[in-house]
């Protein structure tokens, strides 16, 4: 038995030499297993739409079965809230009974957990299945909005902006941003982009400024390293000229990505746009949208990123999350994924590298005639530094935050 | 049959915010019936709200209440003895006829089911014991309501204008059931009314409020 | 023991609430040292005045408060002048009641979906009437005055409004005062505005503050039907408190104290009007005028009532046929096909919602009644008067909820109590508390004393009087009270997303959630799920009475 006087004083030291106690070692994968056996994982992740939900569930029950983990879906209506969450719970030093174990996450929310250490890690590149994500060729696993991952966060999707419109209703549907506003001019009301800070809006955001800046570089950079009155002003000249013949001319916008899907389903829009894919063949199956719906990609190609999960350095059940992490990269949940009765988002795997019977599970059969061509997702552009995403949302809420 | 007490009234005053209401001091003898007559607003209720043990705590009392030796006004008002008869019969509207007079028995009474009988067939009513009381006639609920009074075997009882809401024709009908219940059972009563026939058919003593 | 019940009762209700309001003050001046705040500043103050569009979040949530309150009290005050118990009175009447269940989420979605310019109207009306073929291009839903959230809280308001007058009314006999009027050469529904009004405005006062709290701060309604450039002040602090820049929980904190100003400021223009309207009313009420306006008031009350329980229904009604639609293209009046895949896709996935939603509902409900009834029960037997104190119990209904129940989680924080099950529980205890003494009170202090004098000088104890005698007599209001409590924990929206820190899902936050995207086919399944619940327990609260007392004919409106 310790002397708890005496251990009271070494306590502080161990802690410093330690600083996750008992964190879990991914290297030790049969350890972290038999460690994760009958935990509960609170997940953190967006529920604003039910395709996520639906998989999110089947994980559940697949990790229940499979690990003997339960998983808890928190759906956030903002991922940015489960940030600040962890942030309060440092703050009032809370730091090994946290209320969540699991963040799906990228970008600036990714950025402002790694300023403020509250991350668990590195872990991502210890575990047993991201070798199939062959990172050397496919930098994109590793890279968050410019920023290299260093294994504090382990990829498990894939979204690329696809645009989508009603063949009955539109024949040419623009290619490029100055199409777009000419097409706008000619069909008022029958476009539009989710409210800032919503983060398909802000991709749109994003997606513009890279097409209308010619000073693509400085996108790559902090933004303080540039001056960004300079870098933006066609942005806002661009969208003072588009927002009068948006949805609504622009007085109100969308909530969110799955709101422009909602919209098009009523026909208040013939043209709108998402992160998936193959959004919209999976709303035609489910009767959301009618059977003319097409889907492309711009002439100049469209921002593109990949999704990570991430534990926070609080998490009381850290090897549940790291299991589930890994089950997330596994052939067998990617393949659900990108399945179009579940979710249809894209795998992070590097599927040619598979071996033919995990390559096997991706086969969907024919593609679905409202679903992008398979070749269009090629022309990928990267995404800016996360700070832009906050610049820009600033800088737009204060410019049109108020109509 | 064990003689009742006397329930004696001993220097009794009641005020208002320390204005006096009323002042009594009287012993009423088992089988009598003390009248006491007064304009609405004299205080009678009040006087009988606080024998029963009811008194809102706005009013204020002094002096002393006994039934026989036993010292009533420090009781609850459960305890006391006292039963009560109001304008309305107060049959409880989700108990059947039986259950109201099943209520008023103590715990322990034997017999239960013979009491209640006999106490419906001595009004008349012999079959209805498993009536809803909604569907009783006034005099009959007024009867129902005096036999569950005498089943609770009360040791004095008080009566607040109990005939003031039957129509003429009952009324005397009614006096002349209670009254005479009243001296079978060897009661002490207090009547409070404003009714002059009332007092004359309790034929004990008045006293006028106010 | 039972005297303890009130005290337990208003700490119950005034501790958390100080506490909220303190964590909330304390950062809105800067201090809170656990967020690195630990100098007092006006910091956060300047930075809540420099946010573009405060001025108008803050007109809005003023503005939505006053205007609902009045269109629903007008409306309530007009039916009931003009009802004069005909059967299409009551028959309003009784549909009115159940609305009441209908949590404010739902109604929210069922309006959006019936007036949205891709809505049920106009699918109805089109191309027919109309000569739409797509839908107009119409800021409906989401308007930057706030008019679709006004519509929606008045919505609300009014079943509620109502029910407290109808609750109020049988004391102050308004057929007696009708018919004397009336005697005197009155219009019947100029009687009833002369003569009876102005005896029960002071009756439903509270319930009208509470009303006028709660529309200038609801989130969830807001969130749906109201204004989004800028939103209203509640919806914002709600996003800035949700930021991971903590530096904007400190402007969100000054925020929560902004709309408790502004709540404050709604009560006192309200009252304020109040005391003009004594004055100027008084000489209305007394100017002899008996006939004129009698027609509009007669026309206008059952009218205006009439067509908010219309819209309300047609909402529900369009809330069913999205939940079965197949693809519905417009203006067609009915989808193209129907399909149980909604429902189906839903129910499995709300199993762990549906039954927080009731175990934090039944449990916060059976709490509460007991503390109330305890309360009121020691309040009977010892003949206490109604106290000053009593206006604590609605604290939290007059304290809107933004502003202290942020504080309340920073001060659990503190406490080291994660989010869980219980403390949902015990917020909700808060809202429901009140409610259920509201409800309860007037029922309670109707009673009639004598039953207990009469049980009491048959030689019944007190408790025995109350379970035998008291209890049963209240069994319905007492019901109804319970079922009103339990519509109220269904519908709490903040309460459960901050005090269960989104890990105790109820069916409320689910579709709330699915607000900001999901389709409005699942959206309608939750929603009617959602209403579905709520509407179960009035039916018991109807029914139970009914079946208990099936022989008993007093106990058929007792209470």
């Amino acid at each position: 038995m310790l002397n708890p006087c005496r251990f009271s004083l070494i306590a502080p030291l161990l802690a410093l030499a330690l600083p996750a106690v008992a964190a879990p070692d991914p290297g030790n994968w049969q350890d972290v297993l038999a460690e994760a056996e009958g935990q509960t994982v609170f997940w953190n992740a967006w529920g604003g739409d039910s395709r996520t939900n639906r998989y999110i569930d089947w994980v559940a029950e697949q990790m229940q079965a499979q690990h003997d983990v339960a998983v808890e879906h928190v759906k956030l209506d903002d991922t940015s809230s489960a940030v600040s969450r962890v942030l309060a719970e440092k703050q009032a030093g809370n730091d090994d009974e946290g209320s969540i174990d699991l963040i799906w996450i990228n970008g600036e929310n990714f950025a402002a957990m790694r300023d403020n250490d509250l991350l668990f890690g590195p872990f991502a590149e210890s575990l047993p299945n991201f070798a199939l994500t062959n990172a050397a060729e496919n930098p994109e696993v590793v890279t968050d909005f410019t920023l290299p991952t260093e294994g504090f966060e382990s990829p498990w999707g894939k979204a690329q902006i696809t645009f989508y419109y009603d063949a009955a209703q539109v024949e040419t549907p623009p290619q490029d941003m100055q199409a777009l506003l000419d097409w706008a001019r000619a069909n008022p009301g029958q476009f539009s982009y989710p409210k800032i800070p919503d983060f398909t809006g802000s991709t749109f955001l994003k997606q513009a400024l890279i097409e209308l800046t010619d000073q693509d570089e400085a996108l790559y950079q902090p933004v303080e390293e540039s001056d960004f009155e300079e870098v933006t002003a066609p942005l806002w000249a661009y969208l003072d000229a588009l927002h009068p013949h948006l949805w609504r001319s622009g007085r109100t916008f969308p909530d969110s990505g799955p709101n422009l899907r909602t919209l098009m389903s009523d026909g208040e829009l013939s043209l709108a746009f998402s992160f998936y894919p193959t959004d919209a063949a999976v709303a035609v199956r489910e009767y959301e949208l009618p059977e003319s719906v097409r889907s492309y990609v711009l002439d100049g190609g469209t921002l593109g990123n990949v999704h990570f999960v991430a534990i926070p350095y609080n998490s009381p059940h850290k090897a549940g999350a790291i299991v589930l992490a890994n089950f997330l990269m596994s052939p067998e949940a990617q393949a659900q994924k990108q399945s179009l009765a579940m979710w249809g988002d894209r795998s992070v795997l590097d599927i040619e590298q598979l071996d033919t019977k995990d390559q096997a599970l991706f086969e969907q059969g024919d593609r679905h005639p409202s679903e992008l061509p398979a070749d269009a997702l090629s022309n990928t552009l990267p995404e800016p530094h996360p700070s832009w995403m906050t610049a820009l949302q600033d800088a737009w809420l204060e410019r049109y935050g108020v109509n | 049959m064990t003689t009742n007490p006397t329930l004696h009234i001993k220097q009794v005053q009641i005020s208002l915010h320390s204005e006096p209401m009323l002042a009594i001091d009287r012993s009423i003898a088992p089988g009598e019936v003390l009248t006491v007559m007064g304009p609405s607003g004299s205080g009678k209720s009040t006087l009988l709200a606080y024998l029963a043990g009811f008194l809102s705590p706005t009013f204020k009392a002094q002096g002393q209440v006994f039934l026989g030796k036993m010292q009533l006004d420090t009781l609850p008002a459960e305890q006391r003895g006292l039963g009560l008869l109001f304008q309305d019969p107060l049959l409880f509207p989700h108990l059947s006829v039986a259950g109201n007079l099943r209520f008023a028995l103590p715990r322990h009474a034997r017999h239960k089911q013979s009491q209640i009988r006999e106490a419906l067939e001595q009004v008349g009513m012999a079959d209805f014991e498993t009536r809803d009381p909604a569907t009783l006639s006034g005099g009959q609920q007024a009867r129902v309501a005096l036999m569950r009074l005498l089943l609770s075997t009360p040791r004095a009882v008080l009566l607040d204008e109990p005939f003031a809401k039957l129509d003429t024709a009952l009324r005397q009908d009614m006096r002349t059931l209670v009254f005479s219940q009243l001296r079978d059972a060897g009661l002490p009563a207090l009547l409070v009314t404003h009714d002059q026939a009332d007092a004359e058919a309790a034929g004990g003593p008045i006293i006028e409020l106010g | 023991m039972l005297g303890l019940a009130p005290a337990l009762l208003v700490t119950l209700l005034v501790l958390p609430v100080g506490a909220g309001l303190l964590m909330v003050l304390l950062p809105a001046f800067g201090y809170l040292p656990a967020l690195g705040g630990d100098a007092v500043s006006l910091a956060p103050w300047r930075m809540l005045f420099g946010h573009p569009g405060l001025g108008r979040s803050v007109a809005v949530s003023y503005a939505s408060g006053l205007v609902s309150t009045l269109l629903a009290l007008a409306i309530v005050v007009l039916f009931l002048a003009a009802s004069r118990g005909t059967w299409l009175d009551r028959g309003i009447r009784r549909l009115v009641s159940p609305l009441l269940a209908i949590p404010h989420a739902a109604v929210a979605f069922g309006l959006a979906f019936l007036i949205a310019p891709s809505g049920l109207l106009a699918r109805w009306a089109s191309p027919g009437l109309t000569g739409w073929d797509r839908p107009p291009d119409w800021l409906i839903v989401n308007d930057p005055l706030g008019l679709a959230l006004m519509a929606g809280l008045v919505l609300k308001e009014v079943p509620f409004l109502l029910l407290m007058c109808l609750a109020a009314l049988p004391q102050l006999r308004p057929e007696q005062r009708v018919t004397l009027a009336r005697s005197l050469g009155y219009a019947p529904s100029i009687a009833w505005l002369k003569g009876v009004l102005p005896a029960l405005y002071p009756l439903i006062r509270l319930p009208i503050y509470a009303v006028i709290a709660y529309a200038t701060s609801v989130v969830d309604m807001a969130m749906i039907l109201g204004p989004t450039l800028p939103p209203t002040l509640s919806v914002s602090i709600l996003t800035w408190f949700n930021d991971p820049d903590l530096e904007r929980r400190f402007m969100a904190s000054a925020g929560a104290v902004l709309q408790l100003g502004v709540t404050l400021a709604a009560l006192l223009t309200w009252w304020l009007g109040e005391q003009c309207i004594k004055r100027l009313g008084y000489h209305w009420v007394v100017n002899g005028v008996r006939r004129r306006g009698s027609l509009a008031i007669t026309l206008g009350g059952r009218g205006l009532l009439g067509m908010t329980t219309l819209l309300v229904l047609s909402a529900l009604a369009g809330l069913t046929v999205f939940s079965v639609a197949g693809f519905w293209r417009f203006p067609d009046s009915l989808p193209g096909t129907f399909t149980l895949d909604h429902w189906q896709r839903v129910l499995p996935s709300v199993t762990t919602p549906l039954i927080n939603t009731l175990s934090v509902g039944l449990a916060a409900t059976l709490i509460a009644a007991v503390l109330v009834v305890a309360t009121l029960e020691n309040a009977a037997r010892h003949q206490l008067p109604p106290r000053a104190g009593q206006w604590l119990l609605y604290l939290p209904l007059i304290i809107p909820q933004v502003a202290f129940l942020f504080g309340l989680v920073v001060a659990a924080e503190s406490l080291n109590l994660r989010p869980q099950w219980s403390l949902v529980m015990a917020a909700h205890l808060l809202f429901v508390v009140p409610y259920l003494y509201l409800s309860l009170c007037e029922a309670y202090r109707r009673l009639d004393p004598r039953w207990l004098q009469v049980a009491h000088s048959l030689g019944a104890s007190p408790w025995r009087a109350f379970w035998q005698i008291r209890l049963p007599l209240l069994l319905a209001p007492l019901l109804t009270a319970c079922a009103v409590s339990l519509a109220l924990s269904i519908g709490q929206y903040l309460p459960t997303l901050l005090l269960g820190g989104g890990r105790v899902p109820t069916i409320t936050t689910e579709a709330v959630a699915m607000a900001s995207g999901g389709s409005r086919r699942l959206m309608a399944v939750l929603a009617l799920l959602q209403a579905l619940l709520p509407f179960i327990g009035f039916s018991l609260a109807l029914l139970i009475p009914r079946l208990m007392w099936a022989r008993r004919r007093n106990m058929r409106g007792v209470a």
